[in-house]
């Protein structure tokens, strides 16, 4: 605990046991708040929400066994996305350690491949020590989820307090200072660049560079797209802002990408829901990658000019350079490649066409109209993910929390939870599907316990969307066990759990709905029965590349 | 694509788990391990593991930053472009019917190995030396009929010019 507390910690996740009684006890001498969820998936994803909204460390407590295995789908979603983490488990007693003693697991064994790095305590006299380093791992260079074990005789054992040490590993020296020669370098592309833009993604946000990212930007008039992980680094009302690209991107994001001679790609990592055919991604550009992780340069796109570091530190001494470098009347210059983008814009626009029947665009539009855009978003997975992507402009980093690389529904609600403890003056909405929602629906439980007050707006087309999507553009319409039946009322299940509950079949509905719901000062779940079978465009088929999508 | 075998050396935290970690890099990734041998250096807290991987070049890049990501991985040594020594430890069971007896003496004689057990059909020999001098050897004493291999993994060290 005391660690815990010189780690700054001020909440934590959990779901108590057997295993880790003690620490429970202990827990209540401090002043650390708990959050008890209802499930121990939903506490890895409200720690992960925590430490996205509040740019800090979030820690769940489990136990052994079960417990412990409960968390793995939150670690892995967080290890997708870089999210600093601490997963502290129970397990069993030194002794009875692999000995398939009741609620027993090898859970190191278990989340090898989806942590950063994890321990199995051996003494007490290491637990301090062993913390701290869980924080220095789970928060240095690329960050991601650590998990600690514990088993219970050492948690049992009483010792003498001993401040750990400072933390060295001679095996882990994350680089964060850029090359000099090489931003260089990046400096005189830019100057030669007739057609430049900046594809950004979650290590902006991760590093905190959002500023610098702008400044440059708009120094240069250089368009900005990001990834889905990077929605909110760079003002989504700003003239320069090109929409996501990728799979579900804008047509003008993905145009762009073809048609560039230079692509400054900070803190991205060219996932193939963003490349298409990675061959035909960037084609005509110079790309320079700047990461903080070696291993994603170079790893799916060869580029020109790699720079290991941190995006922050980076895009500072790269805005240095420039200020001290003249750019001549780069406004002109840039002129005819912005009218190109002007005239993609217009070619094709996120349209929908709604007439009595709610289309689910239509209530994202409303919810960005009514909020001002200045809501946390979490998101579900799939269709109603993609929708907030594309409707909801972010002009903040730290706003959409999404489950961007393991795609795992049944994050949105838990992830609302998380980042309203986080913030709890902000306007926190969780825009799920009939489907995903079910998945951590007992978390209405978690939200009136405490009081949160999340608002969960369902796009309920009793489909798999996305799936269905997919069944329908390329499976010849066969909806193959994507039709979801029996979905229960979420009106009157929302009331059970003690939270409140409105629902709209008709376009004239939806804003009074949004608006009951904003103004309520508690948990609101919000059922909008949809069109069932509106599909996502733009969009990009798997193995295409990204310039060849299927449009409205 | 132009795939080699590479040879890496890895100083690692001697610690458990750690090959596991290793290991199941390799698998997850879809990365080649040929071989692999390991065991403490001189300082107790590290052990040295020398795996035999296959991969084209971006591959062999790939595995080498995956690698030293991982936090108990303290070097990863690239034999590349060093002068190196290579050797590799084997036991070999052949059969040694009487008519041929003398003549598996003679080619362990010729190789310089050892002949470390006898009985009445067989012997085992036990050789240590580069690639070219095992795989010469055993392709002398697969016709004789080969019954069981026991082979260590490549281990290198980089030579040290004066």
């Amino acid at each position: 605990m005391k660690t815990l507390k010189d780690e700054g910690v001020d909440t934590i996740f959990g779901y108590p046991g057997g295993a880790v009684l003690d620490i429970y006890d202990a827990l209540a001498q401090t002043d650390i708040d708990h959050i008890l969820v209802r499930h121990e998936q939903a506490a890895v994803h409200a720690a992960d929400a925590f430490a996205r909204a509040k740019s800090t460390v979030g820690v769940s407590l489990v136990t052994s066994g079960p417990g412990a295995t409960n968390t793995v789908t939150g670690i892995a979603s967080a290890y997708c996305d870089s999210i600093p983490l601490v997963v502290l488990t129970g397990q069993v007693p030194r002794p009875l350690i692999g000995n398939d003693a009741f609620q027993e697991v090898d859970i190191v064994g278990i989340t090898r491949p989806c942590t950063k790095h994890n321990y199995l305590v051996q003494k007490t006299e290491d637990i301090a020590q062993t913390v701290k380093e869980a924080f220095y791992i789970a928060r240095s260079g690329r960050p991601g989820p650590v998990l600690v074990d514990l088993p219970k005789d050492i948690i049992n054992t009483k010792i003498t307090y001993k401040e750990p040490t400072p933390i060295k590993i001679k095996s882990y020296k994350p680089t964060y200072d850029p090359n000099i020669k090489q931003l260089k370098r990046v400096v005189s592309l830019l100057k030669k660049s007739e057609r430049p833009m900046i594809f950004a993604g979650g290590g902006i946000i991760l590093s905190g560079a959002s500023k610098d990212l702008t400044q440059l930007a708009k120094t240069l008039h250089i368009p900005v797209t990001t990834s889905l992980m990077g929605l909110g680094a760079f003002p989504g009302d700003d003239p320069l802002w090109l929409g996501m690209i990728g799979m579900h991107g804008t047509y003008r994001a993905n145009m762009s990408s073809a048609s560039c001679d230079l692509m400054i790609a900070v803190g991205v990592r060219f996932d193939d829901r963003v490349t298409g055919k990675t061959d035909a991604f960037a084609s005509q550009a110079n790309i320079v990658h700047i990461d903080i992780d070696p291993t994603s340069i170079r790893k799916n796109i060869n580029v020109q000019v790699p720079v290991v570091g941190d995006c922050k530190r980076t895009l500072t001494k790269l805005n240095e350079i420039i200020l001290q470098e003249d750019f001549k009347k780069v406004e002109n210059k840039r002129a005819p490649w912005l009218k190109q983008i002007d005239e993609w814009r217009k070619a094709q626009r996120l349209a929908y066409d709604q007439k009595d029947i709610i289309k689910p665009q239509y209530v994202i539009d409303k919810l960005y109209e009514l909020t001002g855009g200045n809501a946390i978003i979490t998101t579900e997975v799939g269709q109603n993910q993609m929708w907030a992507a594309q409707f909801y402009h972010f002009n903040r980093p730290n706003r959409f929390i999404t489950s961007g690389g393991l795609g795992c529904m049944g994050f949105g609600l838990p992830a609302a939870i998380g980042a309203q403890v986080a913030c709890p003056n902000e306007l926190v909405v969780d825009i799920a599907g009939d489907g995903s929602i079910q998945m951590n629906i007992q978390e209405l439980a978690t939200a009136v316990q405490f009081n949160l007050p999340v608002k969960v707006l369902i796009l309920n087309n009793q489909y798999l969307g996305m799936v269905r999507q997919w069944q329908e553009l390329f499976y010849k319409k066969k909806y193959v066990w994507t039709h979801m039946e029996c979905a229960p009322d979420f009106v009157k299940l929302a009331e059970a759990f003690g939270a409140k509950g409105f629902s709209a079949s008709h376009p004239d509905e939806v804003e009074d709905v949004l608006k009951k719901a904003i103004a309520i000062k508690g948990p609101v779940v919000m059922d909008f029965h949809v069109e069932q079978e509106e599909c996502v465009y733009p969009m990009v088929p798997a193995g295409a590349p990204i310039t060849e999508m299927l449009l409205v | 694509m132009n795939t080699k075998k590479r040879i890496l050396s890895l100083l690692v935290d001697n610690e458990p788990g750690v090959l596991s970690r290793i290991s199941g890099l390799f698998s997850g990734r879809g990365f080649n391990i040929e071989s692999l041998c390991v065991a403490e250096t001189k300082d107790k807290g590290i052990s040295r593991i020398t795996i035999v991987t296959i991969g084209n070049d971006m591959i062999l890049e790939q595995i080498k930053k995956q690698l030293n990501k991982l936090i108990n991985v303290i070097k990863v040594i690239d034999f590349i472009d060093k002068p190196t020594i290579y050797r590799e430890m084997l036991l070999i069971k052949v059969t040694a019917k009487a008519t041929y007896r003398a003549e598996i003496l003679r080619i362990v004689d010729i190789f310089r190995c050892k002949t470390v057990d006898v009985g009445p059909e067989h012997y085992t020999i036990e050789v240590t030396g580069n690639e070219e001098k095992i795989n010469a050897l055993l392709n002398l004493l697969r016709p004789f009929g080969i019954k069981e291999i026991a082979r260590t993994g490549t281990i290198a060290l980089g030579r040290e010019l004066s």
